[in-house]
């Protein structure tokens, strides 16, 4: 395979924002996540975790809420409006004002008729859920400080409100208050959680997590997890286990279990501490089978609890999800150019041309784009032309580099085109974009500048289809795949197309047979190696050597891979990361020992992987520990022996 | 540890010389270690009695005459010999008064030096390089005198030596800043030149210092830079051609002293053995810049064994006689009493035991340095250590008893730390009495003294030998534990008291409770499955051994054919020797020694007794290998490393009379067995060292900046 020259480039700084709520939706196996950014992220825990949906953030939207009722999705926030997420389209649906001032929490009864949300001024607010919209039912009884959080008994006759200072209960049908729970001054009753058997349970920012009866309002019992705040409850569907996640970072679980082996009587017991966090843990998901936390340090932390799983299985690692599960970076293959993404700009580099160390050769243009967050981008080959979309537009530029300036040259500012992704293919004059709407297709050139003779792909959750850009007409279907794709690329010499998906399949398509090439039957009869499938981060980016059509250049989060199509394909005795036995070997044995799969683990926390015209590899890392260093100091920090 | 002592003076110098000047031209021995005869710079011979500080008699020279040379006394004749004025040669006795009438003889060449060792004959050294035997000089005064130095060569030192009855006389000379040493052999006469090599430019040497041993004449001297060099020459090699040609001399740099600011001016080293050189005139490091110290350093070390500031100026003289340093400074000549032991660090390159090297070093230091305070202590103020005093005079003479309670509430009531020099004394006048009086001994009191850790072999060499006499084997046990500097041929002596010992004897003795339980757990333990440590297992190797293993102890020949049969399971090592025996062979192997001390001693041991303490050695050999950590924290346990350095020395001692003697067979192929699993497992770590150090060097993660251009390689 030979040696590469490798631009290393950590000068990205991208930097996720903190979670901010999130919520999980048990049926669909659906995690909702916002960002303080006001993005929100939708996992598929079914499909291996990944980070299905994007719908990018907007200035001055700061989300305080999730809440889930049924499959659609509500969120509030301190703007003081609901919105309802339109998932198909990546993009608010609409938004209610609520009339409250700064909204704090928000929450379902559970047959998914009402919303209620708790606002500024003190007034816990009802919402009728219609099937389009949502109507403004009534106000409950209205309190002297805000609510800050709710939490609707099961059988949807009692809301629990906490407060400053206080918890209320509310009778949610004549909205009168019932009583209260005093406690001690100058407290906020950070999240309340109202179990079926009356028990309220309340994390505080004095660091405790109380029990009370409901009933009588009386206090049961009290731990006192930590020296800073409980920020978070999450209880399980069934009720016997809770857990809280404290501004230390860590997350505490109770269990409704009897303390000692003879007691019949089961009681609320601390059992288990995750540290899985370094800053405070804002929100919390309790699945069947793992802790879900995320917070400041803006890493989602998938923890499966080892009495649920089995153990030494896939199921049973932590996962950590710290890099978007998308590219946020395209290089300009020709041009030698790099496009950074970031929420509200974009930035070009131009990579080094010398074989010096740490030269950077670059050009920086920053666009900063009213209120909407970019949702995708990207730059053609040559480096000419840029694209990116928001939620609500596509536009176009034409870039000149030797005296720098960005000239507009198209935008479409349809509201109904919802955007999956803008992809700039092979030629200058090419520009391509695709874009779904419902169930039509619509495309978007704005001007003469574009000749239209390639295809296009749509990747709609897990259907591929093609569409043949001259005319817009179907041209085929990929067929369906249980999981969902990460990553799609078409072969610019053999029009084959290349899937990766989340499960880490890879399927080869051939789009001039309409079938799967002979490659990609012989590796699903193989089955790929074990070890290959055990990786935990998708692939999220497919590109290919244009010296050489048999190699496929893909890359996950800790590693690169260089397919070679020519070789055979690993068997699953044969050892998949073989780089450094091939070293190894005199030159005449290396022939039968390598396989298809060249692996390179060089490069961590990857966040793009692509083969410049010259044949040299731009690698373009964000590490951990550089993003890390980025974020405010902890509260508390461990310390030896402390 | 070097040390100096108290000093005093020995008289005052003669006032209103040149600053340069001490106003003493020398000082030489005289009759014994307690007399010296001192001239002055101008007229006066003075001859002191040292320990009396005061002078015996004192000779002067007319007004106007000077002496130009130290007077020497002849012990053979009795006499002082002086010059005068270069050219007259004075010799009187001690009965003379005056020294004008004594005996006077004019030579026809200036005199530099009259040299008189004792025992040995005076001898002239002339200006210009010519040597005379006094006598034969006398029987023709006026005989020509050869020119043996070029034109601008002019004497700077000389000194005579008496070698294997052949005396030399020793000059140094300096001709255009190139020195030289002349080397003169008297009867034959022979004359041997040799070129000093050259320091920095300008630089000659501040002072010269000789010494024979071992047949070489070594020369020491130092140079204004601080630099200290010694040549050596053999005595053996002179004559071969006659001083034609100077042959260079080599030369080592034995010290690098610090100079402090700018060059030595007034600086003087001797040498007093063949490891401590004394040094005036040159700053203390730890002191700052001033000059006017006096040190004794080590020269195998490298380090500064003692240091005294001296009052007054330092003129850079120093002479050392029995023990004695004479050093002229500001106005007063003062001796300092020195010792310099031998070097208790010589244990240091021998093997020691588990890291104890410092501790015990450490304690030899400082047990010297409190009796040296001490004794110095007493001297000042006797009042407070008086009961002390009493007790030491009290074990000279009172029965055992009393001498027990006593020491016993001696040691009870005071600081151990302040009696270390005290318990060295009460031990050495124990041993002492006990030897001289066989109905004497206590052993429960040595034992206290033993245990109080501040003894050691050097303090009272005599005890182990003692307790051995006595079959005290407690109180050897416990000598042979606490003491970091036993000589290899006790440790022997006792090696062999033990094995020789009936087993019978050994169980009666009560001994160190921590030794025993160790035993007592190696002996009961039982046999771990499958136990592999170092590489040895005792089921895996080849059967060749399986007899050899089956027998373990004594046995072995007698049950050598059964033992073949059933070599799948080898039984369990038996211990060759009894609980306690074996206990006190171990702490035979845990003490330190020098493989090349202790062979010549382990010869003496009786094939009997080797094949038993192999069998032992075998014994604890296997036990370890099979037992995965037998060697429990804080218990006196022999390492392995141990077990196998003696293995090895005892085989070395007696490989012939091993080989032939018939019943050592089964143990020798056992033993060598030992040895190719040893040598397997050095071959199987040799592989694994070059895997690790690959390990390390990939573990060194260079720092990655923003950007870089980096080359990979995939195959």
């Amino acid at each position: 395979m030979g040696e590469f020259k490798v631009h290393r480039v950590r000068f990205f700084d991208y930097m996720p924002s903190a979670i901010r709520a999130m919520a999980f939706n048990s049926h669909t196996e659906r995690l909702a996540l916002v960002r303080a950014d006001g993005a929100l992220e939708i996992f598929n825990f079914a499909d291996h975790y990944f980070q299905e949906k994007v719908i990018p953030g907007q200035d001055g939207r700061a989300v305080e809420a999730l809440c889930w009722v049924g499959q659609r999705l509500f969120s509030a926030g301190l703007n003081g409006e609901i919105t309802e997420y339109d998932l198909e389209n990546l993009r608010p649906r609409y938004t209610v004002e609520a009339y409250g001032g700064p909204i704090w929490t928000i929450g379902s009864n559970k047959q998914g008729t009402l919303l209620m949300v708790g606002c500024e001024d003190g007034t816990v607010k009802m919402f009728e859920i219609l099937k389009e919209r949502i109507q403004f039912q009534r106000n409950l009884e209205r309190q002297k400080g805000r609510i800050v959080s709710l939490s609707w008994h099961p059988s949807g006759t009692l809301i629990a409100a906490g407060m400053m200072d206080m918890i209320r209960i509310f009778n949610a049908e004549t909205g009168k208050e019932m009583q209260h729970d005093p406690e001690s001054r100058e407290v906020v009753v950070w999240s309340v959680a109202f179990l079926s058997d009356y028990t309220i349970i309340s994390g505080d920012s004095a660091g405790k997590v109380q029990i009370w009866d409901g009933l009588t309002g009386t206090l049961v019992r009290t731990h006192l997890v930590t020296k800073w705040d409980v920020l978070c409850l999450s209880v399980s569907q069934d009720e016997s286990s809770l857990i809280a996640g404290t501004s230390e970072g860590t997350v505490v679980q109770f269990q409704f279990i009897s303390s000692t082996v003879d007691q019949q009587e089961e009681e609320w017991v601390r059992t288990r501490t995750f540290k899985n966090h370094s800053h405070d843990v804002r929100a919390l998901a309790h699945t069947e089978t793992a802790v879900v936390s995320g917070g400041m340090d803006t890493q989602l932390v998938v923890r499966p609890l080892l009495d649920k799983v089995e153990k030494n299985t896939q199921e049973s690692a932590m996962r950590k999800i710290a890099l978007p599960h998308r590219s946020l970076v395209c290089c300009a293959k020709k041009a030698g150019l790099l496009l950074f993404q970031f929420p509200d700009h974009l930035e070009v580099w131009r990579v080094g041309e010398s074989d010096g160390h740490g030269e950077e050769n670059t050009h920086t243009h920053t666009h900063t784009h009213t209120h909407t967050h970019y949702a995708y981008s990207a730059l053609s080959p040559c480096g000419e032309w840029l694209a990116y979309s928001t939620v609500s537009s596509v536009r176009l530029y034409r870039l000149q580099y030797n005296n720098i300036s960005i000239t507009k040259v198209g935008c479409s500012t349809l509201t109904l085109l919802p955007l999956f992704s803008v992809s700039v293919i092979v030629h200058t004059a090419l520009f391509i974009n695709t874009i779904k709407c419902m169930s039509e297709l619509a495309l978007f050139f704005s001007s003469s500048y574009f000749q239209l003779d390639k295809l296009s792909i749509v990747a709609i959750e897990t259907t591929v289809t093609i569409y043949g850009s001259v005319c817009l007409q179907l041209h085929c279907t990929v067929p369906i795949y249980s999981s969902c794709p990460t990553a799609i690329a078409i072969h610019p010499t053999t029009s084959h197309l290349v899937v990766v998906h989340a499960d880490q399949q890879i399927f080869e398509y051939s789009l001039v047979q309409k079938e799967y090439t002979e490659w990609s039957r012989k590796l699903q009869k193989q089955g790929l190696h074990s070890l290959w499938l055990e990786r935990d981060t998708p692939v999220t980016h497919v590109t290919f050597s244009l010296k050489n059509p048999a190699h496929i250049i893909l890359h996950d989060m800790f590693m690169f891979c260089i397919i070679d199509q020519s070789l055979p394909l690993p068997e699953s005795k044969t050892l998949l990361y073989n780089q450094m036995t091939l070293r190894s070997l005199p030159e005449q044995e290396r022939i039968r020992h390598s396989h298809a799969f060249k692996i390179c683990k060089n490069f961590k926390h990857v966040m793009c992987v692509s083969l410049l015209e010259d044949h040299s590899l731009v690698v373009v890392e964000r590490p951990l520990l550089d993003m890390m260093s980025q974020l405010p100091a902890p509260v508390r920090q461990k310390k030896f022996a402390t | 540890m070097a040390a100096l002592y108290e000093g005093y003076t020995l008289c005052g110098l003669v006032p209103g010389q040149t600053l340069t000047n001490s106003g003493i031209q020398g000082i030489e021995a005289e009759r014994d270690s307690d007399h010296v005869v001192v001239t002055d710079s101008t007229r006066s011979v003075t001859l002191y009695k040292v320990s009396d500080q005061k002078p015996l008699s004192s000779w002067t020279v007319k007004q106007g005459q000077t002496l130009t040379c130290p007077a020497v006394y002849n012990s053979q004749t009795e006499e002082y010999v002086v010059v005068s004025d270069n050219k007259v040669i004075r010799i009187w006795k001690d009965e003379d008064i005056l020294l004008d009438k004594a005996f006077k003889a004019t030579v026809s060449s200036d005199v530099w030096r009259v040299h008189c060792l004792p025992g040995g004959e005076p001898v002239v050294l002339f200006q210009r390089g010519a040597v005379r035997l006094l006598d034969s000089l006398l029987s023709a005064p006026q005989q020509p005198i050869e020119e043996v130095l070029a034109q601008e060569e002019a004497i700077r030192w000389s000194t005579n030596i008496v070698a294997d009855s052949q005396q030399f006389v020793i000059f140094t000379t300096e001709q255009k800043g190139d020195s030289f040493l002349y080397l003169h052999r008297l009867n034959p006469n022979t004359l041997q030149r040799y070129r000093l090599e050259r320091e920095e430019p300008g630089l000659s040497p501040l002072s010269f210092s000789a010494s024979y041993r071992d047949k070489h004449i070594c020369l020491l001297y130092l140079y204004p830079n601080g630099h200290v060099y010694q040549s050596v020459v053999s005595v053996r090699g002179l004559g071969g051609d006659e001083g034609a040609q100077a042959l260079p001399l080599p030369r080592s740099l034995l010290l690098g002293l610090p100079v402090g600011e700018g060059l030595l001016e007034a600086a003087s080293a001797q040498l007093l053995d063949e490891a401590h050189v004394a040094v005036v005139g040159v700053p203390h490091p730890s002191a700052g810049a001033g000059k006017d110290f006096l040190c004794i350093w080590n020269t195998n070390f490298q380090t500064l064994q003692a240091g005294k500031e001296m009052a007054g100026k330092i003129y850079g003289q120093l002479w050392t006689f029995s023990n004695k340093l004479f050093i002229p400074h500001g106005k007063t000549l003062s001796v300092i009493p020195y010792e310099c032991p031998k070097s208790s660090l010589a244990s240091a390159l021998g093997k020691l035991n588990n890291g104890f090297i410092n501790i015990s070093v450490n304690v030899i230091i400082y047990g010297f340095f409190s009796l040296l305070t001490q004794r110095t202590n007493r001297k000042t103020q006797s009042a407070p250590s008086l009961t002390v005093d009493q007790v030491l005079d009290f074990t000279k003479t009172a029965p055992v008893e009393e001498v027990q309670r006593e020491v016993e509430g001696l040691l009870s009531r005071a600081d151990i730390q302040d009696l270390q020099p005290l318990v060295g004394q009460l031990a050495s006048m124990l041993v002492s009495r006990s030897l001289a009086d066989p109905a004497f001994y206590t052993p429960s009191t040595l034992a206290q003294l033993v245990h109080t850790q501040s003894l050691c072999h050097s303090v009272c060499p005599d005890l182990v030998l003692l307790a051995l006499e006595r079959r005290d084997f407690f109180l050897c046990q416990l000598c042979l534990q606490f003491f970091p500097d036993i000589p290899e041929a006790v440790t022997c002596a006792c090696l062999k008291a033990f094995i020789s010992m009936p087993d019978t004897e050994a169980e009666k003795l009560s001994l160190e409770p921590d030794s025993v339980s160790f035993m007592e757990t190696l002996i009961a333990r039982e046999r771990a499955p499958v136990g592999l440590q170092n590489g040895f297992s005792s089921t895996s190797t080849d059967q060749d051994c399986s007899d050899a293993l089956g027998g373990g102890g004594r046995v072995v020949i007698k049950t050598g054919e059964e033992d073949k049969e059933k070599s799948s399971t080898p039984p369990e090592p038996i211990c060759p020797v009894g609980l306690h025996k074996a206990v006190l062979l171990n702490e035979v192997l845990l003490t330190a020694y020098s493989d090349t001390f202790l062979l010549p001693h382990l010869k003496d041991l009786s094939s009997q007794h080797v094949v038993l303490f192999l069998q032992y050695l075998q014994f604890l050999y296997l036990k370890y290998s099979q037992d995965a950590s037998p060697q429990m924290h804080g218990l006196r346990s022999p390492s392995l490393t141990q077990i196998m350095d003696w293995v090895c020395m005892v085989l070395d001692a007696h490989f012939t009379v091993l080989v032939m003697t018939p019943e050592a067979k089964g143990l020798l192929v056992n033993l060598h067995s030992f040895v190719k699993s040893q040598v397997r497992l050095v071959s199987e770590l040799g592989k694994i060292e070059g895997s690790l150090q690959e390990l390390n060097k990939m573990k060194v993660k260079k720092d990655v900046g923003q950007y870089s251009i980096e080359i990979i390689e995939l195959f």
